[in-house]
């Protein structure tokens, strides 16, 4: 199976959002590989294992996102591509779709994997714009996957429950962190990982120009929230339990 | 006046998504509304979508809607929307309509506004960002301009109307024919809805071990009339269904009081829950995020204040 994963280069989730302007500060920012992406990678390592094959790690951002790749090829992937463009900065999902896909299409693969969405942007609609381009089917929300010869079938979450979804390939999946549970990446694999080749992509490179790029989105206006204020806060001496019941009562939910 | 179109979900009951009628109440108020259904149900759901404000809804009953997984309605929506040309598209935030949206977004090749909470016009859409602190207008581009709205954005008022029906005829081929669902399995809820109950309960890491979780479920029962929720650290730990999850991926609660029992409050959590009107956090961390939020915050061991909790509830209900 050639598989393809798509992977973010974030500002580390651990560490408080700065804004730049308008936009979400990512330089200058120390920046970890998604942690939602790992559960993807792994999927796709998992794959392989069980189906032979190859895994190549794609991702878009700025030169520093190599480190992302790095981390995924420390995992075990095989190769990696990264795109790379001032062009790029504050890409929107419909602009990282299309990029990705050009980057995808240029060799044959039978699925590609990506985490259901980013910790950063959260907007979860990339890989459903990625599929449309790349002209396969798309099954989000994958918390278990089996392979079989030139399909697979898998759980997809609903809101109320699971479905089972058989989808023949090439296709797309966006995988839960329900779905396995990440290998860390030895140190024979961080060593590894240096010598594995990772191919460095320009717009240019990609037959991409200015007007498939052009951000559309725009944001106009910033302004804090109206914010709920913190209430009294209690440390518990064995009466927190009574206090709480007095909340309710006075809430008039008992 | 600008024609604001509704996606719409519905059940092969004739049932329409709580989220659909939100979205129409508001897409009256900014224009012309009208409604996309597709799938079993969808005709007979025409009546409550003409209740709430749509004045045309496009329907159609084909399984091949409920069958396949987004590219139908991708193709459908794109058909019917090059030929009636809506100014606007909403779509709430849910399972499948997100999935219908981007793959619209590469059609149309008009930008796609996620995570929208408001709109202030049919051209400016407002977001909220770290947890809710800060708020994004964006201005929308594109034709029809794209945006997924987060559930309860909006509250759903009816407005009394009829809807006109118009059947949808778009020829889905082979080739949208791929990603087809064989089995749909519903885990079992009982007590009220999360969406809809005045009290959650809902618990987080901090109850320490799955078994403890029946703490819950005992607080939520003896309140009465209350559900119960979780974090998503629980249930990707596999402790209770992701029915119960609250938050960004999960479901968004608004219920008059939210009891968050071991929750420290991470932003993908506080999404989902900090519409509540007021709010109880039970915590060991004193610097638990949660607290800043809290109405109420009570720092201490939630497995011992809980079951005390329970008993102090059950006295004062007699």
């Amino acid at each position: 199976m050639n598989i393809v994963v798509c992977v973010k280069h974030i500002p580390d989730p651990n560490l408080p959002g700065e804004m730049d302007g308008t936009r979400l500060k990512r330089t200058g920012v120390q920046g970890v590989l998604d942690p939602g992406d790992e559960y993807g990678v792994e999927a796709g390592l998992q794959l392989k294992e069980a189906h032979g094959g190859e895994v190549t790690v794609v991702s878009m951002g700025p030169p520093q996102a190599i480190e992302a790749i790095r981390r995924a090829l420390s995992m075990g992937a095989d190769k990696g591509v990264l795109v790379s463009d001032e062009a790029l900065e504050g890409a929107d999902a419909l602009v990282t779709a299309r990029v990705l896909a050009a980057a995808i299409a240029r060799n044959p693969f039978d699925l590609v994997i990506a985490g259901v969405e980013s910790t950063d942007g959260y907007t979860g609609t990339m890989p459903s714009t990625l599929a449309e381009f790349l002209g396969v089917p798309q099954v989000t929300f994958v918390k278990k996957i089996e392979g079989a010869n030139g399909a697979i079938r898998v759980d997809r979450q609903t809101a109320d429950g699971y479905h089972v979804v058989e989808c023949p390939l090439p296709a797309l999946i966006t995988v839960t962190t329900a779905v396995n549970e990440p290998r860390y990446a030895s140190f024979k694999g961080i060593m590894a990982a240096k010598k594995k080749p990772v191919e460095e992509l320009s717009l240019a490179d990609l037959g991409l120009g200015a007007d498939d790029v052009a951000i559309k989105q725009q944001v106009t206006e910033l302004s804090p929230a109206e914010e709920r204020k913190a209430g009294e806060v209690i440390e518990d001496d064995g009466s927190a339990a009574v206090r709480i019941a007095d909340f309710l009562k006075e809430a008039k939910v008992i | 006046m600008a024609k604001i179109w509704v996606y719409a979900e519905v059940t092969p009951e004739g049932g329409v998504d709580q989220t659909a009628l939100e979205l129409l109440t508001k897409a009256r108020e900014l224009g012309e509304a009208e409604a996309v259904a597709l799938g079993p149900g969808a005709t007979k759901a025409a009546e409550k979508l003409g209740e709430y404000g749509a004045q045309r809804v496009y329907a159609s009953d084909d399984e091949v809607y409920a069958d396949y997984v987004a590219q139908p309605a991708a193709q459908a929506l794109y058909e019917l929307a090059t030929q009636h040309q809506p100014e606007l598209i909403l779509f709430a935030t849910n399972y499948d309509s997100r999935d219908v949206a981007g793959r619209l977004s590469a059609k149309t090749g008009s930008t796609l506004m996620s995570n929208a909470v408001g709109l202030k016009s049919t051209d400016v859409a407002t977001t909220a960002i770290f947890g809710g602190s800060l708020v994004v207008d964006c201005q929308l581009e594109g034709s029809p301009k794209l945006v997924l709205v987060r559930p309860k954005s909006f509250v759903a008022e009816p407005a009394g109307g009829s809807a006109e029906v118009v059947p949808v005829e778009v020829a889905i081929g082979d080739e949208l024919k791929k990603a087809k669902r064989v089995e749909r399995h519903e885990e079992e809820a009982t007590g009220p809805k999360l969406e809809e109950a005045p009290v959650v309960v809902a618990g987080g890491r901090g109850l320490q071990d799955p078994a403890n979780f029946k703490l819950i479920e005992e607080l939520a029962q003896a309140i009465g009339n209350a559900a119960v929720g979780a974090t998503r650290a629980i249930v990707d730990a596999g402790w209770v269904p992701y029915a119960l999850q609250i938050g960004q991926t999960g479901k968004t609660v608004k219920p008059g009081v939210y009891i968050a029992v071991g929750i420290s409050g991470a932003t993908q959590h506080l999404v989902g829950m900090k519409g509540a009107k007021r709010i109880i956090a039970i915590n060991k961390d004193e610097e638990a995020p949660i607290f800043q939020i809290a109405d109420l915050g009570v720092v201490g061991d939630a497995l011992k204040i809980v079951p005390q909790l329970i008993e102090e509830v059950k006295a004062r209900k007699g």
